[in-house]
């Protein structure tokens, strides 16, 4: 196999492991030893992609030899291979953690090849050149959540995914809807193609085309106003099935922005519209965890306020700015998952999420409080955690561009992610439960699998945070490249 | 003709608005249903005005048949989202018995809770 066709395998294998896990259903032992080996494979090939771009530049495959734009087009930069392999690597230890857990894959059959699904689907929306290509990445993705959100079809799972399908259904409906008036407007949806010949379309469709895939993208990724599915949904799934959707799939809705927004419709200055936006979300979602009284839905709450940092790194328009946001993904990915994970554990033992409900387990599970403690500062974004690179990054990034107001904003929004960590902290670890709740295994002995999976994350996030500066000039590599998309043109279409 | 054709695909977005916002999911269904075929047919209209034979046919342009696919696809993905959609409704008509759409449970419970940072709104 030559090294570019290494590109398909994060697409390819995980759908070939979903049919042949389909085919062995019943025997779970064999289903986790596929998707196991499954999800190893697709972690090294992205590796090897990963050494493959970052030493040879972008790498394309026309998929049946038909050249771009008429064929589809696969294509990996360096953006598109980190997120890539750290999406590999969440996919894997979420797996391990779901195996460990009592429970769950045994929920149903359908859980290890919908799961594989997902991981095709993410990995096609990341490494696809061509706008139809991404609708259809976006919605293998989607079908598959639609399934894992509602297995186990309790009461609260049909009532919050209902509105999960049709808020996903309808954003897929604009979604084509802009495709079509893409391809109306220039007569291609090759991403390569679309960025030279957008710049002939009149200033106005162009933006109103660029407004439409923002509006599609910006309901995946649940920015201010498109977010207010996310924390009725997300917390009814199981932990791990929360904890991949949180990690991974906001943040396939960021990817197609920051591509979007930078390929197709660049900007020489910073976009006021883009900056309103991240300020608004970074607020309103921190405020909103404030209010919650549930472990769950606290860290929902706080996956939105996050987003809003990553939509301030791309509005700045600056390298500076979107390497800061590609750091800032990476660190998401890897520090929200853990959380997640961390919350598995604490309902493993506890039984509940609920705050008032729990308390004490700093001296029940001390190894337990330690996860949660690095995790969580790390996303308060204290020094020397990813989280506090990421943010001097963006506060750099906005400083060089005078943009005082998001500044202040991404700050306060810190100090109340603080605050609201601390109230986690406080409910569940100091203090005694006021009504405990029977059904929690106590203090017997976590699932090693489950403790192992998330100890490896949060291992993964100091490693983030101790190679914070070889990652970050990897990242402002990959940002150079997405803000001047000459050598991307160059490997999609010839010369 | 093609003002015909982008008027139906009017009428059927602004049909599809109106049902998806009602309460009941058998209509949010129905809304969504149209919703994808003004989608679809836009996809078609993409393609240039109607009436050109397909690839072999008199000379003269051809039609494009790249929309035509990609409304294909398209109508594929919407049913099955419908038909698990359905699948859904159903299944929350068993258990509840009826088809309304619910608020967020935990939302409504909050907005009830006073100022204490531990109160979640949960009799006491």
């Amino acid at each position: 196999m030559s090294t570019d066709q290494l590109i398909v395998v994060p697409v390819v294998l995980p759908l070939l492991g979903a049919a042949l896990s389909m085919v062995v259903h019943g025997h779970r032992w064999l289903q986790r030893v596929i998707g196991a080996a499954v999800l190893s494979l697709v972690l090294a090939a992205a590796i090897a992609l990963l050494v493959e771009v970052h030493q040879q530049g972008v790498v394309a495959l026309h998929v049946g030899a038909w050249p771009a734009p008429i064929g589809i087009t696969l294509v990996a930069d360096l953006f598109s291979a980190i997120m890539v392999v750290v999406s590999a690597a969440t996919l894997l230890a979420v797996f391990v953690y779901a195996i460990g857990q009592p429970r769950t894959d045994s929920l149903s059959h359908w859980f290890h090849p919908v799961y594989l699904t997902l991981a095709a689907g993410v990995a096609l929306a990341f490494l696809t050149g061509d706008l139809f290509n991404l609708f259809v990445a976006f919605e293998i993705m989607l079908m598959s959540s639609y399934v894992l959100i509602t297995l186990g079809g309790s009461r609260d799972q049909i009532r919050s995914g209902t509105t999960y399908v049709v808020i996903g259904l309808l954003a897929s409906t604009l979604f084509i809807s802009a495709v079509g008036l893409v391809y109306a407007a220039t007569g291609t949806v090759d991403m390569a193609d679309l960025s030279m010949r957008l710049e002939d379309v009149p200033v106005e469709v162009r933006a109103a085309l660029g407004a439409l895939l923002l509006v599609t993208f910006g309901v995946k990724a649940a920015i201010f106003p498109l977010f207010f599915w996310l924390p009725d949904s997300y917390p009814t799934a199981r932990t791990p099935i929360t904890a991949i959707f949180a990690g991974l799939l906001t943040k396939v809705g960021v990817y197609a922005i920051v591509r979007t927004q930078t390929l197709l419709f660049p900007a020489d200055e910073p976009s006021l519209l883009l900056l309103t936006l991240a300020g608004a979300t970074m607020l309103v979602g921190v405020l909103g965890a404030i209010a919650q009284g549930d472990m769950k839905r606290i860290l929902s709450f706080h996956i939105i306020s996050q987003i809003g940092y990553m939509i301030m790194g791309v509005g700045l328009f600056t390298v500076a700015g979107v390497a800061a946001t590609i750091f800032f993904i990476v660190h998401q990915i890897v520090v929200k998952t853990s959380l997640f994970l961390v919350n598995g554990l604490v309902e493993f033992h506890g039984g509940t999420a609920n705050l008032r409900r729990l308390g004490g387990w700093a001296h029940r599970k001390p190894f337990l409080a330690v996860l949660f403690l690095l995790s969580a500062l790390s996303l308060a974004g204290l020094p020397p955690f990813s989280g506090f690179v990421g943010k001097l990054g963006l506060i750099e990034a906005g400083t060089d561009e005078a943009r005082w107001v998001i500044v202040a904003v991404s700050l306060l929004a810190s100090l109340l992610t603080l605050f609201s960590m601390t109230k986690i902290w406080a409910g569940v670890f100091w203090g005694a439960a006021e009504d405990p709740v029977a059904g929690g295994a106590g203090d017997a002995p976590s699932p090693p699998l489950m403790l192992g999976a998330t100890a490896a994350l949060v291992t993964a996030s100091i490693v983030i945070a101790l190679a914070a500066g070889p990652i970050y000039d990897l990242a402002e590599q990959a940002a150079a490249g997405l803000l001047d998309p000459t050598a991307y043109r160059t490997a999609v279409l010839g010369s | 003709m093609i003002v015909t054709s982008a008027l139906v695909v009017g009428v059927l977005f602004a049909m599809g608005t109106y049902l998806v916002m009602q309460r009941s999911l058998t209509r949010v269904i129905i809304g969504l249903v149209l919703l994808g075929h003004g989608a679809n047919l836009l996809l078609l209209l993409a393609g240039g005005p109607p009436g050109n034979p397909p690839l072999i046919g008199e000379d003269g342009p051809l039609a494009d048949p790249l929309p035509q696919a990609m409304a294909l696809t398209a109508i594929v993905i919407t049913f099955g989202i419908i038909a698990f959609l359905l699948a859904l409704a159903y299944r929350s008509w068993v258990l509840t018995g009826d088809d309304r759409v619910e608020n967020d449970v935990e939302d409504r419970r909050i907005a009830r809770a006073d100022l204490d940072p531990f109160d979640d709104g949960r009799p006491t």
